[in-house]
């Protein structure tokens, strides 16, 4: 698996693609930090850019780069190799690889501009932190749709399709759900909402980090037990590694039984 | 002509008895005509002046009672009240302390022990006076035309039950409350039917409940005071007229805390105040005919946010910079009214050039409509899709209260 890993990783180190994704958060944090010099505003900033385009990336990026190396793929699975080990070599590959440009497009210009002498070095760890934890459950996620589509443009559109679904429809219709049901009491339905879709889960946990939590905990005593505290750190940590884990785990056994 | 005459000699040779009289008593722990303050004060007479020199002091409930004495220390003078009940417990007019270190004032959850305590006094003046360990600081109650000056008091309280507060007047009027440094107490200064006190100055921070807070008190005034990081800033209550001035009201921050919080409030004045990182600037509830003009609001969670049963609010001439929620409003608009402010969010153009937007601003976003309406909706905070949601209700509204809007919202941030 470390062998193939390695290979994938070469092969993206030398695309084009990875370069560019990591030109684009190196300009885009030197851009922040040119505007406004202060640290934590540049912060939140990037965090919805993180929550938004680090899915959208990795879904993208994890299906395509399945379907490119089918060739690839089928040369391997004539090798006496384990098959798990070539997806989830290939899959470590990418998303590692992803995961290497954000870490340094963000954490190089953020570096310059004395981001270890300033108190918020937490708060970017945190969000560099979720930000390679999207990449991981995304591309795994797009991985699954892939090895399940055959066809090429279903596999695409599913992945895209996932990315609005998490990204905006779903807060969509968990918003109507929360004025519909408004009577009854929901902060634990509202706060289990969150835990169960990846991007709000680490929305969640980067607001925890910044002030706001205050403004979350003002609305009841289940909402400050969680958000004032570090039960909800650790409950929301501890879910984007599942949210990382269960998709890998279908790779896992996905690859093992499937006919090619 | 002889009656005048001896009239007259009879005034001076009072006047001149009175000033013999006047004395000075020293205090010191050994080697003075007095060792223990309470004998010195049982022995002085009106109008005598009592020096308590440098030294420790384990001395408790001193009483003054009716006479009007001039009591100062000096550096290094120390009341260890030990625990044992109030540092000075006085009943007098034209009284003076100055320059003493009281420390540690019995606890109790029956009685209000205080380092001072005053009752019917009148003319009096506590002045930079050290307070550690206060359960109560200064205890005013029906006493009248004081002057509260430099102090400094805190207290190790850890919870609302086992700390008081560190000025407390009750029943009181005309106080001067002046420059005074009050932390980690209950409430920093607190009045309870309290009128025409002037409270100037003052730095109130790491209290557990509020910075300041008026009670029942009517005509009051607060200027140049800083609130810093107390459970909440002020809290003024079924007051009247009420003037809130040049105050700065800042990390008031948890999940319930205010920078200023107004309940009952009528003919009020709140101007030139800051209000920064605080959850909510100011929770308005039941207020009627108040002024907020030329305050600025940055960074809070919300700015403002007004409850049922407001009229006549008038919001001019303020900045709201950068705040998650500009404003939160339940209710009908009544009387109240927000025109020409600064809103740091307002995206509109000014094509005459007369630095007023020529698209109205609407301050309650669809997002803080829906929090209002279904607060757990807050865990949606700057996702996506609200933001989607917020813009389209920008371009046609249709959710948010038609009326409530900024008529002549302001392009350049006010500064005075």
């Amino acid at each position: 698996m470390f062998k193939i890993l390695k290979y994938s990783f070469y092969d993206l180190a030398r695309s084009r693609w990875s370069y560019i994704y990591f030109l684009f958060y190196l300009l885009l944090s030197f851009v922040l930090l040119f505007l406004n010099n202060d640290l934590s505003k540049a912060i939140i900033t990037l965090m919805n850019v993180v929550l938004i385009l680090v899915p959208l990336i990795g879904t993208i990026f994890g299906v395509m780069y399945y379907y490119n190396s089918q060739e690839f793929t089928t040369l391997l699975m004539a090798q006496p190799i384990k098959r798990q080990s070539i997806f989830l070599g290939q899959y470590f590959g990418v998303a590692c690889s992803l995961s290497i440009s954000l870490f340094f497009g963000l954490g190089i210009p953020f570096a310059m501009y004395g981001l270890f002498q300033s108190a918020v070095v937490l708060n970017f760890i945190i969000l560099l932190v979720t930000g390679v934890f999207l990449t991981f459950i995304f591309t795994a996620l797009a991985y699954n749709i892939a090895l399940s589509n055959l066809n090429k443009i279903k596999g695409f559109g599913y992945a895209i399709l996932l990315w609005l679904f998490l990204a905006v429809i779903y807060d969509g219709l968990f918003l109507i759900a929360l004025v519909m049901f408004q009577e009854y009491p929901l902060d634990n339905f509202s706060l289990i909402g969150m835990l169960l879709n990846p991007i709000d889960l680490a929305r969640t946990l980067i607001i925890l980090k910044l002030d706001i939590s205050a403004l979350l905990g003002y609305t009841g005593a289940v909402f400050k037990s969680f958000f004032d505290t570090n039960k909800g750190f650790i409950i929301s940590f501890l879910m984007l590694i599942i949210w990382v884990l269960l998709p890998v785990l279908r790779i896992y056994l996905v690859s093992k039984k499937k006919d090619f | 002509m002889t009656t005048l005459n001896h009239f007259l000699i009879l005034l001076l040779a009072l006047f001149f008895c009175h000033s013999v009289n006047a004395k000075t008593l020293n205090i010191c722990v050994t080697g003075c005509s007095y060792n223990s303050i309470q004998k010195a004060v049982d022995e002085a007479e009106s109008g005598d002046t009592l020096i308590i020199k440098k030294g420790v002091y384990k001395e408790f409930d001193i009483t003054i009672y009716k006479k009007s004495l001039y009591i100062s220390g000096e550096k290094g003078t120390i009341i260890d009240v030990d625990n044992k009940g109030y540092g000075f417990r006085v009943e007098a007019t034209d009284i003076t302390l100055k320059n003493i270190t009281i420390k540690n004032i019995l606890m109790s959850y029956t009685k209000e022990y205080a380092a001072l305590f005053l009752f019917k006094s009148y003319d009096f003046v506590l002045e930079n006076i050290k307070i550690e360990g206060a359960f109560f600081g200064i205890l005013i109650q029906k006493s009248k035309d004081g002057k509260i000056l430099n102090n400094i008091i805190s207290g190790e309280g850890t919870t609302e039950a086992n700390t008081g507060n560190a000025i407390h007047l009750w029943h009181s009027e005309r106080i001067v409350i002046q420059n005074n440094k009050v932390q980690k107490m209950r409430d920093g200064i607190y009045i309870e039917f309290g009128n025409f006190c002037i409270i100037n100055n003052n730095v109130s921070k790491n209290n557990l409940r509020y910075g300041l807070h008026f009670m029942f008190s009517n005509d009051n005034v607060y200027t140049n005071n800083m609130f810093n990081n107390n459970g909440a800033g002020v809290a003024v209550m079924f007051s009247k007229k009420i003037k809130m001035i040049n105050n700065t009201f800042k990390k008031n921050w948890g999940p319930t805390s205010y920078g200023l919080l107004l309940k009952e409030i009528n003919d009020a004045e709140i101007k030139n105040n800051l209000f920064e990182d605080n959850t909510i600037g100011i929770n308005v509830d039941g207020t009627n005919r108040i002024n907020y003009t030329e305050n600025t609001f940055y960074n809070n969670g919300y700015a403002v946010k007004v409850l049922g049963a407001c009229y006549t609010n008038i919001f001019t001439h303020n900045n709201f910079l950068h705040n998650t929620f500009d404003l939160s409003y339940s209710g009908a608009l009544n009387s109240n009214k927000f025109e020409e402010n600064y809103w740091s969010s307002y995206v509109g153009y000014d094509l005459d050039k007369n630095g007023i937007g020529d698209v109205p601003y609407r301050p309650v976003k669809l997002y803080s409509y829906l929090v209002n309406r279904t607060p757990e909706a807050i865990v949606l905070l700057r996702s996506l899709f609200i933001d989607i949601v917020d813009f389209s209700e920008k371009v046609s509204p249709v959710f948010t209260p038609e009326n409530l809007v900024d008529n002549k919202p302001l392009m350049k941030k006010i500064e005075w």
